[in-house]
């Protein structure tokens, strides 16, 4: 186990140096994309429609867009290398600061949604291996195809006329709190967790309240694949040769099913889980509009309808930085769930 | 009647497939008495293991008992239901299983896969169990049994896997153990030291014991009696001397005289009629090559180094000539495996040269090979025919595969007239022709990967372990096909095999390996009857034979 956790460590460490690279490509790319997409900032920010052509021109001196495209990228480059992402031209903050805003909420909604959807999806592929063919194994087909089928914009107003215009269990889908509850002190920037540290459990209560809808429909529309593979992988475990053994001598049906088959079962569920996260975390734009939830998605969205070059880009960067992190997190809880990785 | 142990009487199962219900076991009746071994044979589809796993409760959903009862000290196993189940597996009966790698979980450590074992039917704490799994890996003759404890299957060969899962089902003093063809898959070696291991301690705990095994030699090396089993039925049932000697059932006689031992030559191995083709080519004499010839193969000080350690072949040299048959044996990791596909240009060679029919071809790239003229000149026939044939290929496009690629032929009348003449030579009827690799039995899926070998006609078959898969009466006639095509097209075969008495009828020279290293080597007969090292006479000495009685040699 000592040199197996080693080993996972150093292969962790292999596998960021051999990201960087592609880190760099998405952030060239993502440069030349902003230059290449119609539109004009300058125009957009002039003081109104009836701009002058000085003002314009005078904007873009300002913001550097009169110089060519390589010369640019190179400032870009320099910028970044000095931690600088640029500034917001909507927000007229930087863009490090919006971002360190708003990525805590998105990450919140996320985590949480995972959450959901990893308790939901592993018993649910658990149970229809058990019983292939079975009514159990139909209903979570039928249930996955629903979720999948029905986009999370779609779940998540249903949800809303549900729970809050119909039932009136749920508070308004605005945001992450509601506008009379005083903040506490931020320490995680999630909102859950800084309520509790704070001892405030009624705000805490308030902020998971706010959380539980958009967190649903966001994890609806991920249990699919998780339960589906879940029970794959079970079925695979389940047939083979070492649960025989486990049954041959006489454990008892828990150990086999949770010790024996869910264990080995749970592997290639970690590397989608990563996965899912990851795409989750892009994706989640349509959730965040829906519940007007402040995270990153939305902000990006709003930026690239206004030709804002800086966010666009530092949310891209943000983007690939957290999929090689996750990556990681991935690769690390693989090698520790199984013994057999640290060899090759 | 009360000393038997376990009665099986008239045993049926059946199993639910897509085309309804098949019995794969019908009528079985048996009986073991304490502390006895029986060993029960057959081939493949004979029930053999079916008839353990229904013993053990362990049949797959789709299996079901029809009929018959098995009686388990007068209890009923197949009526038990729930815990009363539980507490006879493992506890009273236990089972170990054909490959032993597969059948620990591969991401427990071994000490508490043991200690599982012995919680679930002892009310020991903990820490108890460890130290009863630590006794268990030292009666199973495991070295560092402190290390191991914490040691995943994985990092332990197949031999160690094995003596695992023994630990595993003897930890409980089962008075019934079955052994599902415990050793196939290892080493011969490492089968004696297994079976040796297995015997002893069901000796010593007065265990009873049901040996499952295609394998006649080790069913009677180590069992009072046999019970030889086809298509669901015990045709025979007697001791090992009476069986060889004065064998009853046809299938019987046709199994043993199948099955190669010591003295058994090819045309021995196949009853009469199955005989006559290979008979015709027997009779005519071989080529005699004019002095001088050059060797159709000669290497050259061949070396092979992996990525980092140590060399998995070194300084390894030899000559064929054509139409030779040279056997390549070794316990695996001895690097047979690794030379055979470096002489077949699968893998390039660290240093050292391959010559060929006068031609270096040890420095063509292994990757650029196959445009290499001298392609087709060298073919391979893989170990596992289920394997190695696409599974989207009819038999005809696995064997025209080959002649449309290095021949350069265009689908047609004439491709199919070779196809078809290749398909005549290695015995397999036309009409399965057509047919998808699944559709085929294994020695039919055998025969094509031999078709596809010989499509354009080579000059040097290298074989790996060909016949490893295979059911000793298909091997018989596979062995008798490769030995007829090499007398009658002067093919050279190369054969990489572990079971030293199939090289031994089948090749006139063999070369011992060990560590990738040349042990010894030499013409067969002399070799095997008098081997000049300890290595290669405990190989030997490790194959179990049939004891063919003196009434059997008279007979012959």
């Amino acid at each position: 186990m000592k040199t197996g956790l080693g080993a996972t460590i150093v292969r962790a460490g292999r596998r960021l140096l051999s990201s960087l690279p592609a880190l760099f490509g998405v952030l060239v790319f993502t440069f030349l994309l902003m230059r290449v997409l119609p539109g004009d900032p300058a125009v957009f920010f002039a003081s109104g429609p009836n701009a002058g052509k000085e003002e314009i021109e005078q904007i873009r001196r300002q913001m550097g867009l009169n110089k060519s495209v390589p010369e640019q990228l190179v400032f870009y480059l320099s910028d970044i290398g000095h931690g600088n992402l640029g500034r917001s031209m909507m927000t007229g903050q930087p863009v490090l600061k919006d971002l360190r805003e708003r990525l805590p909420a998105s990450l919140e909604l996320t985590f949480t949604a995972l959450l959901i959807a990893l308790i939901a999806a592993v018993p649910l592929g658990v149970v229809a291996a058990l019983r292939p063919g079975s009514i159990v194994d139909h209903g979570v087909r039928l249930f996955c195809a629903l979720g999948v089928c029905v986009p999370t914009f779609v779940s998540g107003l249903l949800l809303i006329y549900v729970f809050y215009y119909l039932l009136g269990l749920a508070p308004d889908p605005t945001g992450r709190i509601d506008v009379f509850t005083s903040l506490p002190p931020q320490h995680t920037g999630f909102l859950s967790i800084d309520f509790l540290l704070a001892g405030d459990f009624e705000g805490w209560w308030a902020a998971c309240k706010q959380l539980v809808l958009p967190a649903v429909s966001m994890a609806l529309f991920v249990i699919a694949p998780l339960a589906r593979i879940t029970r794959a992988s079970m079925l695979v475990s389940l047939g083979s040769d070492f649960v025989r053994t486990a049954r041959s001598i006489g454990l008892s049906w828990r150990k086999v099913v949770v010790t024996y088959a869910l264990r080995n079962a749970i592997l290639p569920v970690i590397t989608i889980a990563g996965i899912v996260f990851s795409t989750m975390l892009g994706a989640n734009v349509l959730v965040e509009k829906v519940f007007s939830w402040p995270g990153v998605a939305s902000y990006a969205l709003d930026a690239l309808l206004s030709s804002d070059y800086a966010p666009v880009q530092g949310f891209v960067l943000l983007m690939a930085s957290l999929f090689v992190l996750v990556n990681l997190v991935v690769d690390i809880c693989y090698g520790i769930a199984d013994p057999r990785v640290s060899i090759e | 009647m009360s000393e038997d142990l376990l009665r099986i009487d008239d045993l049926h199962v059946a199993f639910s497939t897509r085309r309804g219900m098949v019995e794969a076991v019908r009528g079985v009746t048996l009986t073991v008495k304490a502390g006895e071994m029986l060993g029960l044979v057959g081939e493949s589809g004979s029930g053999k293991s079916v008839t353990g796993f229904a013993t053990t409760r362990l049949l797959d959903a789709a299996g079901r008992v029809t009929g018959g009862k098995i009686l388990f000290r007068g209890q009923d196993v197949t009526k038990l239901r729930g815990d009363d189940l539980r507490q006879l597996q493992g506890a009273a009966m236990s089972m170990i299983f054909q490959n032993p790698r597969a059948a620990l979980n591969p991401i427990r450590a071994i000490g508490l896969q043991i200690a599982d074992a012995i919680l679930t039917h002892k009310r020991i704490s903990k820490e108890a169990a460890r130290a009863e799994a630590l006794d268990l890996l030292r009666a199973v003759q495991i070295r560092d049994p402190e290390q191991r404890m914490n040691a995943y299957p994985h990092e332990l060969s197949g031999g160690m896997c094995q003596r695992v899962m023994i630990a595993i089902a003897i930890s409980c003093n089962p008075a019934l153990l079955i052994a599902d063809e415990p050793t196939t898959g290892l080493d011969v070696t490492t089968q004696k030291v297994v079976m040796d291991l297995l015997a002893d301690i069901a000796a010593a705990r007065g265990m009873a014991t049901i040996l499952i095994t295609h394998d006649l030699g080790l069913a009677a090396r180590y069992c009072r009696r046999i019970a030889v089993m086809e298509r669901g039925r015990i045709v025979e049932e007697a001791s090992p001397g009476k069986l060889f000697s004065a064998r009853q059932h046809a299938y019987t006689r046709r199994l043993v005289a199948a099955s190669p031992t010591a003295t058994s030559r090819i045309e021995d191995l196949v009853t009469e009629e199955e005989r006559e083709r290979y008979n015709a080519v027997l009779d005519k004499p071989r080529p005699v090559l004019p002095h001088g010839t050059p060797p159709l193969l000669e290497v050259r000080k061949l070396a092979k180094r992996f990525d980092q350690g140590s060399a998995a072949v070194a300084d390894f040299s030899m000559t064929m000539a054509g139409g030779e048959s040279v056997g390549l044996v070794g316990e695996s990791g001895s690097g047979k495996s690794t030379t055979s596909r470096m002489i077949c240009r699968l893998i390039d060679p660290s240093e050292g040269d391959i010559v060929f029919d006068g031609q270096s071809i040890g420095h063509v790239a292994s990757r650029d090979f196959h445009r290499s003229p001298l392609r087709k000149d060298i073919q391979m026939v893989f170990q596992d025919p289920n394997e190695s044939l696409n599974p989207r290929f009819t038999a005809f496009d696995c064997i025209a595969h080959p002649l449309m690629r290095l021949d350069g032929m265009r689908t047609g009348e004439a491709l199919r007239q070779r196809v078809e003449e290749c398909a005549q030579r290695v015995g397999l009827p036309l009409d399965l022709l057509p047919r998808f690799p699944h559709q085929l039995s294994g020695g039919q899926k055998a025969r094509v990967g031999i078709a596809r070998a010989i499509a354009c006609r080579p000059r040097l078959l290298v074989l790996d372990e060909p016949t490893a898969a295979l059911d000793v009466s298909v091997q018989a006639v596979v062995l008798q096909l490769l030995d007829r095509l090499r007398r009658e097209n002067d093919i050279a075969l190369l054969f990489v095999s572990h079971d030293l008495n199939v090289v031994r009828m089948l090749c006139d020279r063999t070369i011992v390996l060990r560590n990738g290293g040349i042990v010894e080597q030499g013409e067969s007969r002399a070799l095997f009857d008098n081997p000049k090292t300890d290595y290669t006479r405990k190989l030997v000495e490790a194959i179990p034979h049939i004891e063919t009685g003196p009434t059997l040699a008279a007979a012959l």
